[in-house]
């Protein structure tokens, strides 16, 4: 294995900090890990504005890189081309739905991740975190994040 | 004196000293920072559990645009300032926000209709901005495109269900309307054009929907794109920066 790739799975595997099942490869924001004569940036694009995970995640990747023992690095914000749900992978959409998040899609689409009843009413289009809208399903009467289609 | 005050535009103020391509960011930055500064207030005061997160939710989506903007604005100058000195080391005449967004939040008919006149606003902006050949502009523009609208979504129904609900609701929306209908003027008046005709038919038919209407009064108020404000915005800024004004370039 190559030192490239020891970086790269590095810093792939730093965890969001709000949904701290999905890695920020599987959540599609980063967009590339780049070394050079040993310096390592790392670019990263932003999700929603209002997520205020983002700082908290730049820092992450810097400490992930640190551990490892790395101090020329730099971590880049991208702002396009912009990021979109579709850009979560399918391991990240696996896991949101075992994680009892029902993944983007079309709100009246939403599938209950605990009873698989596909009539969720929607509570709040603003939920816990930027990303997810608060949904109650109409048969087991559970209340649920969806992860808003973006 | 009194010559220099009227005609003295100090230096940094949104008409002198700064790059137009500069000076468009700022004001694009200072609506979504005063707007995501306003709606802040409301938390732990909205009516509803779910409107307090909502409100919150959209405060911090204008205040993540503000901060690119911000940010971008700064990297383009060129002169090394970032989002804190942008946001926290400008004065009331250098902000160069519409008069709309710094109104105060009144009650929540209120609030609502300052919300529904901007994300229209904004949704045709970002529409065409999103076209923009500065790539990261666009960026941004396509990502805050798509919050406008949930935005829109949230402002429109509930003033639909204000406006049509009871006489106490129908009315409080309809001064709403009547106090904050004096600031749409200003929408029109750049720095990006925004077609006034497409805004007005969205914006009316919610209207319609929800069984108010705009006043035949044809007053309006404008100077905020050019660092003239109404008196709220002072306040506002004193509180959002007495803390870097004490303390500069704290952290914690």
């Amino acid at each position: 294995m190559s030192v490239a790739t020891d970086v790269r799975g590095l810093v792939a595997s730093v965890v969001d900090p709000e949904i701290p099942v999905l890695t920020i490869a599987d959540l599609g924001i980063l967009r590339s890990v780049e070394l050079d004569d040993d310096r390592v940036t790392v670019t990263i694009t932003p999700t929603y504005s209002g997520c205020p995970a983002m700082r908290q995640i730049e820092d992450d990747v810097a400490a992930a890189l640190r551990r490892a023992g790395i101090d020329e690095f730099e971590v880049r914000v991208s702002h396009h081309p912009a990021w979109t749900t579709d850009w979560i992978t399918e391991e990240g959409i696996r896991k949101l739905a075992e994680f009892g998040i029902a993944p983007p899609s079309r709100i009246d689409e939403v599938v209950c991740p605990r009873c698989a009843s596909d009539r969720p009413r929607l509570v709040s289009a603003f939920g816990s975190t930027a990303c997810k809208a608060l949904m109650v399903c109409s048969r087991c009467g559970e209340p649920f994040d969806h992860f808003k289609r973006f | 004196m009194s010559e220099q005050i009227v005609t003295g535009a100090p230096q940094g103020t949104p008409e002198s000293g700064v790059a137009p391509e500069v000076a468009a960011l700022l004001a694009h930055a200072d609506d979504n920072m005063v707007l995501a500064q306003r709606l802040g207030e409301w938390i732990s005061n909205a009516p509803e559990l779910e409107l307090d997160i909502a409100l919150g939710n959209i405060a911090l989506d204008h205040l993540g645009v503000a901060r690119a903007l911000y940010t971008l604005a700064g990297e383009i100058e060129g002169e090394g300032r970032d989002e804190d000195d942008l946001a926290m080391g400008r004065t009331e005449r250098q902000f160069a926000n519409l008069l709309l967004v710094e109104q105060p939040n009144g009650d929540f008919g209120h609030t609502i209709v300052r919300q529904l006149l901007f994300d229209v606003y904004q949704r045709l902006l970002w529409d065409g901005l999103a076209a923009s050949p500065q790539r990261s502009l666009a960026g941004i523009a396509e990502r805050a495109r798509k919050e406008a609208e949930y935005h829109f979504r949230f402002s429109s129904g509930w003033l639909v269900r204000l406006g049509d609900g009871t006489e106490e609701a129908h009315g409080r929306a309809q001064d709403a309307i009547d106090s904050l209908w004096r600031f749409t003027a200003e929408l029109f008046e750049g720095p990006e054009p925004v077609d006034r005709r497409e805004w007005e038919r969205t914006v009316f038919a919610v209207f319609d929907e929800a069984g108010v209407s705009a006043p035949e009064d044809p007053y309006q108020r404008t100077g905020g794109r050019r660092g003239f404000h109404t008196e709220h915005l002072g306040y506002l800024l004193a509180e959002m920066q007495w803390m870097q004004r004490a303390y500069p370039g704290m952290e914690w």
